[in-house]
């Protein structure tokens, strides 16, 4: 903390706090500059850039197989996504599609990881609340779900799940069954979660009317997954554009009305029970097949520029590839969601106390790997 | 650069000719006959076989386009369909009327800025600003491409979507590339006193690596690095929108 000095005790109408990068409740190392009256937050600044690696200019450096995994490093909670994305993207230039079993083993791994993503929100989010039962909860199963990556790639967080053209592995004997087994009793789960929260008065107390931001500003803002459709807007990339093969299940797009962080919250909830539905769906009908689809060895695109885009558990997730004829793309962008969604920040922190800040980081849901690269 | 090259294609060595515009597939079946044509053929060979391979830009039109074309003729450059992603290229002068008109208009209202992003074109000593674009009402995704040179500033477009404003800083950042009425333009992955922009094609990492060493530990890191070279400085640019 620090504090101008020339003020004293009483005449102290400013101050500035900085906020991290060393704060449990910033999720990683962001650091918050603040400036309050008393209580009240005037305005903030967000300072990052802590973990920046350098990810796009290493995509330069890499072929584009060599790449995937260290997409896996951004966002980290959700890596099954971002090796999704990529991988689509650098399909859609190849004009290459993968294999529908492929597409349906996609679907189910991605919609898993959607569900330990949130899960790992809502338990952190919930903890800087003060409500520390939901954490055990939230990570009881997702130690499940974790198994069941574990199983089928060997690594928990960072899986590199898929390739260039569909996914290396076959799925494990039983994979069916625990993912039946899990999807059958999660929405029950999700259930116990929310007799813990959502009719809770300290939980409603703390979240409603909390960061509120109307659909128009969040449009303006950029934001995208739930905390767009916390805002009431009804727009999921799986429905609008859909990829993978998301087009052959049934499944809703929660949106909120108030945009406030109880809205938020009550989204991604309805979010993880949507996945459930969708993976309970696709592991019924796996079809038969290849898992890669008939391409080179050597990863070459045509001369062009491609932009694909997917729902990550944050928002949209996106790559713009410039490929110059190369084995290595030219220039490889990643459009974060977390990077845009946090922006919105300063607006939504405005006016709140202090103690909301940390709420309104959490309900960004953000992951500050991806946000620095 | 061109050592760090060498280096991260290694592992597939056995199927890298030098050549970098080589065809992929036909490449890739006719290893063994490659060889003798290079020495004489080396130049023709780029020209003519890359018509017909591969995914072309197709002419596309709109009534959108209709009405820039209409309302801002002389900025408006072409408008094309590359794999089914449609592209509009326009002049970099009312970069933010053009937006703002894009934004507004009623035809397909393109409300939302997914992403702006700048690719380093170090041979014409270009940037290409891309703008993607989407349109919650109509579900259309459109890119907008403008070009300026290395040292032109462009006008900021932060006052149309606020999203553009840390999206234009990490471009500031990482190409240096200069806007203009940006309310806070300066450095936001990178430390203020870093030197330099990295994605840029000019950057000399290994340059850079050597001077932070010496700069914060006092040492001479060994590495060995090179002034001035370009990643295809000799390979030369292909550029997609040419």
């Amino acid at each position: 903390m620090s504090t101008k000095e020339e003020q004293t005790l009483f005449d102290a109408s400013e101050i500035t706090v900085s906020m991290g990068p060393q704060h449990p409740s910033t999720h990683g190392v962001l650091q918050v500059k603040l400036k309050l009256d008393g209580e009240r937050v005037i305005d903030a600044e967000c300072v990052i850039g802590y973990l920046h690696r350098g990810v796009e200019k290493l995509g330069e450096a890499q072929t584009y197989g060599q790449f995937v995994p260290t997409l896996d490093r951004m966002d980290y909670i959700a890596a099954v996504s971002n090796c999704l994305g990529y991988c689509e993207a650098v399909e859609k230039l190849l004009s290459v599609t993968a294999p529908p079993r492929a597409q349906y083993i996609r679907v189910i791994m991605t919609e898993l990881n959607r569900i330990t993503s949130h899960l790992l929100w809502l338990g952190t989010h919930a903890i800087d609340l003060g409500a520390v039962t939901v954490f055990l909860y939230c990570f009881r199963e997702r130690e499940e779900i974790l198994k069941i990556f574990e199983n089928y790639c060997g690594a928990r967080l960072t899986t590199h799940m898929f390739r260039i053209g569909g996914t290396q592995y076959e799925i494990y004997d039983g994979f069916q069954d625990q993912v039946r087994v899990f999807v059958k009793d999660f929405p029950k789960k999700v259930d116990e979660y929310e007799t813990l929260l959502t009719e809770n008065r300290i939980w409603i107390g703390r979240t409603r009317g909390v960061g509120v931001i109307s659909a128009k500003d969040a449009i303006d803002m950029g934001l995208t997954g739930p905390s767009l459709r916390g805002s009431g807007v009804e727009w999921d990339i799986r429905k609008a554009k859909p990829y993978a093969a998301y087009s052959d299940f049934e499944f809703d797009i929660p949106a909120g009305e108030a945009g406030d962080t109880y809205d938020r919250y009550m989204v991604r909830l309805e979010e993880m029970r949507q996945s459930a539905r969708i993976i309970s769906q696709a592991v019924e009908k796996i079809p038969d097949g290849p898992l890669m689809a008939k391409m080179s060895k050597i990863i070459k695109p045509p001369i062009g520029d491609i932009y694909h885009s997917i729902e990550s558990p944050k928002g949209e997730l996106g790559y713009y590839i410039v490929s110059d004829g190369s084995t290595q793309a030219y220039r490889a962008r990643v459009r974060p969601p977390s990077f845009v969604n946090l922006q919105s920040l300063k607006r939504m922190v405005a006016g709140h106390m202090v103690a909301d800040v940390v709420a309104i980081i959490g309900t960004l849901d953000i992951v500050l790997g991806e946000i620095d690269r | 650069m061109a050592d760090e090259q060498k280096d991260s294609q290694q592992p597939e060595k056995p199927a890298e000719p030098p050549k970098p515009a080589a065809p992929a597939g036909e490449a890739r079946a006719a290893v063994p006959k490659p060889p003798p044509p290079p020495p004489g053929a080396k130049p023709a060979a780029p020209a003519a076989p890359p018509k017909p391979k591969g995914p072309q830009q197709e002419p596309w039109s709109s009534p959108l386009v209709d009405a820039i074309k209409e309302k801002f003729g002389g900025e408006f450059i072409k408008s094309y369909s590359f794999l089914g992603q449609n592209q509009i290229v326009v002049k970099k002068d009312r970069i933010a009327e053009i937006m703002t008109f894009l934004r507004d208009n009623d035809i397909v209202p393109l409300n939302y800025l997914v992403d702006e992003t700048a690719v380093h074109w170090p041979k014409t000593e270009e940037f290409e600003i891309v703008y993607i674009l989407y349109s919650h009402a109509k579900n259309e995704r459109i890119r907008v491409k403008t070009r300026i040179k290395e040292w032109e500033p462009i006008e900021s477009v932060s006052g149309v979507w606020t999203t553009a404003d840390w999206l234009e800083r990490e471009v500031f950042d990482m190409f240096g590339v200069q806007y203009l009425n940006h309310p806070n333009l300066k450095r936001i992955l990178l430390p203020e006193d870093w030197v330099g922009y990295p994605l840029r094609k000019d950057y000399n990492i290994r340059l850079q690596d050597v001077e932070w060493v010496r700069k914060h530990l006092g040492i001479d890191s060994g590495q060995k690095y090179y002034v001035g070279e370009a990643r295809h400085e000799d390979g030369g640019y292909v550029t997609p929108s040419d």
